[in-house]
């Protein structure tokens, strides 16, 4: 019981002071926050306000300028088999050739180990969650054949074989049918349940009440954060979509004149 | 076999034509499995740049050595080859070109640099610029070493190797390689990292390509690195077995390209030529043979998908041609009037009408005229037509003189379920906007 406790203290995702930029062009900038244990968290932000690159700065995919993150109070090194990664439906080459089989299984990749086969098992299990988001008839269908939402499961199933504790998800909701809505959000739902956390960046506004307990609303650094019910309001909103760090934009902008007019 | 085509062929030596065709297939053989990753990475110009680039490697190699020490060679080349890698991502990063443009810097300077050191280097070494860019496989088993008293050219060994190695690192890492060509970020959020897999597959190219100059030369590796896996892509959905297909056609490209070799100058009286050139020809004609016929994406696949649509749709407007005709009590068109409605020769209508009646659906030769069968067929499309018209009317208030061309599309594409759904969402309605009457659904 006091075991349980202590793990329930310490924070699933903490970030402290996290700055990226591109050509020293911050994207984001000074971003801290602590998130709660098994909720659902949405990101929400205007186009461009640096929401896929926090995710992928989170999980060291691209370099960050300063700041620290932890994931359940270690580094994301230590601890990134607790962690499921959805990215981004256009990320990935939808012609290569592999079926929605394949795709879910590799999700179970890291488990597996370096060069050791794919078992029976292992496709089982894939299968398995293929059937829980509905779509394990299209199991041996090429990738390109499936439909957006079912790509979109597919992806989902792939993170949910993970069995992870985090999930960071980079917009799922993205162009998917009504159906595939309703049933992300009832796999979300049961994350929760099963004391899961799942950070995930969404577009539409209208929903954000309904689907998620927490929220972070992100314009190239944090606007607010906290429960949907205080954090969710009209004058955050404004905050975050009226318009950016106007100020910064222009005092980096003077730095890199200054830098490349020598 | 290899040994007894002798008997046909004009040209042949048995043993000297038994290894070119030996060497050949191992080169191809594992120049293409590595070639599958580089196709679906999208980077099969890469493979390109670091067989050219590794000239330098080599020339260097020779400077410091004096000799044509295999081993010497490969060091060389292999660092090279990784610095072409890095060289180009850095010039992309660093000079915000696209990738394609910092691999044209980086491969043409490192080449033409190698070119210069061998133009050098020509005094103190056996080493031509020509035989490195065109290969000379029918020289090779000229240079044998004896192993256990059986006398192997010396490329047959290396190549060898190199097939093994190249073999036991797709087979070992497929599934790294599969995650890692597939979804970059995923990969190395697993701990996989996709830039050491793709150093890796690089070290493993630039070995590959020093391997295969000798016998193929630069330019030819770079056939078999691309022409196979890309003709294997066409041919398979899965990734196992796009790389098993584009083994075989590498091999076959090498065979074939021997015998071509041999073969096709003295069909108009020139001697034969050198192997390396046909190689590449021959997989060049594989590829095009599995862009025209492969399962899925073959362009004869698709149009003959396309003709038999086209045709299915075609006998689906004459049966309801025939059905409204029969329903408004009117005369039955004929063979002119169904080509006037239809705006379609005579003759595919004859030849449609013909299928119609081997299918049973209609009789009579002058006048068809609908068999129960074809008016059943005929009373589900109508049946489709004017529930989508209704649809369109009821759901999206769209005007009644514009409803039909969207219906005549749509009914050729709506089975039953959607057919009931259709009638759900619109109440079941009995006539259509036009005022026509929507025929029930058949008896099953």
């Amino acid at each position: 019981m006091n075991q349980t406790e202590n793990v329930n203290q310490v924070s699933p995702l903490s970030v402290d002071d996290l700055t990226v930029a591109y050509h020293r062009k911050p994207v984001i900038w000074d971003v801290a926050f602590d998130l709660p244990e098994g909720q659902l968290i949405g990101v929400v932000g205007p186009n461009g306000a640096g929401k896929s690159t926090l995710l992928k700065a989170i999980m060291d995919l691209i370099p960050r300028a300063s700041g620290r993150v932890r994931v359940f109070g270690d580094t994301y090194r230590n601890n990134r088999h607790r962690v499921g990664y959805v990215p981004q439906r256009e990320s990935v080459d939808w012609q290569f050739p592999v079926n929605a089989l394949d795709v879910v299984t590799m999700g179970l990749y890291d488990e597996i180990g370096w060069c050791l086969p794919v078992r029976r098992k292992h496709r089982q299990r894939a299968m398995e969650a293929l059937d829980r988001v509905g779509i394990a008839d299209l199991a041996q269908r090429q990738i390109s054949q499936l439909s957006g939402g079912q790509q979109q499961r597919t992806f989902l199933a792939r993170a949910l074989v993970q069995d992870a504790d985090l999930y960071l998800m980079d917009e799922p909701f993205a162009a998917v049918d009504a159906a595939t809505e309703l049933a992300i959000v009832d796999i979300l739902r049961e994350l929760k349940k099963r004391k899961k956390t799942a950070v995930v960046i969404h577009h539409d506004l209208q929903t954000v009440p309904d689907y998620f307990d927490h929220v972070v609303l992100l314009n190239m650094r944090i606007v607010a954060c906290g429960p949907v019910e205080t954090t969710f309001t009209a004058e955050n909103l404004n905050k975050t979509y009226g318009g950016r760090l106007t100020l910064l934009d222009e005092v980096n902008e003077a730095m890199r004149r200054r830098e490349t007019s020598l | 076999m290899i040994f007894l085509l002798g008997d046909w062929i004009s040209d042949w030596d048995g043993s000297i034509n038994g290894w070119i065709v030996v060497i050949g297939c191992l080169c191809a053989a594992s120049a293409s499995l590595l070639g599958n990753f580089l196709v679906l990475r999208r980077m099969s110009m890469l493979g390109d740049a670091i067989t050219h680039a590794v000239l330098p490697g080599i020339a260097a190699a020779f400077f410091i050595s004096g000799t044509r020490n295999s081993m010497a060679m490969f060091v060389g080349a292999v660092i090279v080859g990784l610095l072409t890698a890095v060289f180009t991502e850095w010039i992309r990063s660093v000079g915000k070109v696209d990738e394609g443009a910092s691999m044209g810097v980086v491969f043409t300077s490192l080449f033409a640099l190698g070119l210069v050191m061998l133009v050098a280097a020509a005094d103190h070494v056996d080493l031509d610029p020509k035989c490195v860019l065109y290969g000379a496989i029918d020289l090779t088993p000229l240079d044998t070493v004896w192993v256990r008293g059986l006398e192997i050219p010396r490329a047959a060994i290396v190549l060898s190797i190199v097939l093994v190695l190249n073999l036991a690192f797709v087979i070992l890492f497929f599934k790294e390689l599969k995650i890692s060509s597939f979804d970059p970020a995923l990969a190395t959020t697993m701990g996989f990292s996709a830039k050491a897999m793709h150093y890796l597959l690089m070290v493993l190219v630039s070995i590959t390509a020093v391997a295969s100059f000798e016998s193929v030369g630069s330019i030819l590796v770079v056939a078999m690195f691309v022409v196979p896996a890309a003709a294997a892509y066409m041919l398979t959905d899965r990734l196992a077995v796009m790389i098993f297909f584009s083994v075989i056609i590498a091999v076959a490209s090498a065979s074939l390209g021997h015998i071509a070799a041999l073969e096709v100058p003295t069909w108009f009286g020139f001697r034969s030529t050198t192997t390396a050139g046909p190689m590449a020809v021959v997989s060049g004609l594989l590829f095009l043979l599995a862009a025209l016929f492969g399962p899925r994406y073959g362009v004869v696949v698709k149009w003959v998908r396309r003709q038999s649509l086209s045709w299915r749709i075609l006998c689906d407007d004459i049966v309801a041609i025939l059905y409204r005709a029969e329903e408004r009590d009117t005369a039955m068109p004929g063979l002119a009037g169904l080509a006037d409605e239809l705006f379609a020769s005579s003759l595919s209508i004859r030849s449609a009408l013909l299928m119609l009646r081997r299918k049973g659906e209609i009789e009579g030769s002058d006048q068809p005229k609908l068999t129960p069968r074809g008016i059943d067929r005929a009373r589900e499309l109508v049946r489709s037509h004017r529930l989508w018209e209704q649809y369109l009317v009821v759901e999206t208030g769209a005007e009644t003189n514009r409803i039909h061309s969207h219906a005549e599309r749509w009914e050729h594409f709506t089975d039953r379920p959607l057919r009931d759904e259709l009638d759900r969402v619109t109440e079941a309605p009995d006539i259509d906007p036009h005022g026509s009457p929507i025929p029930p659904e058949n008896k099953l």
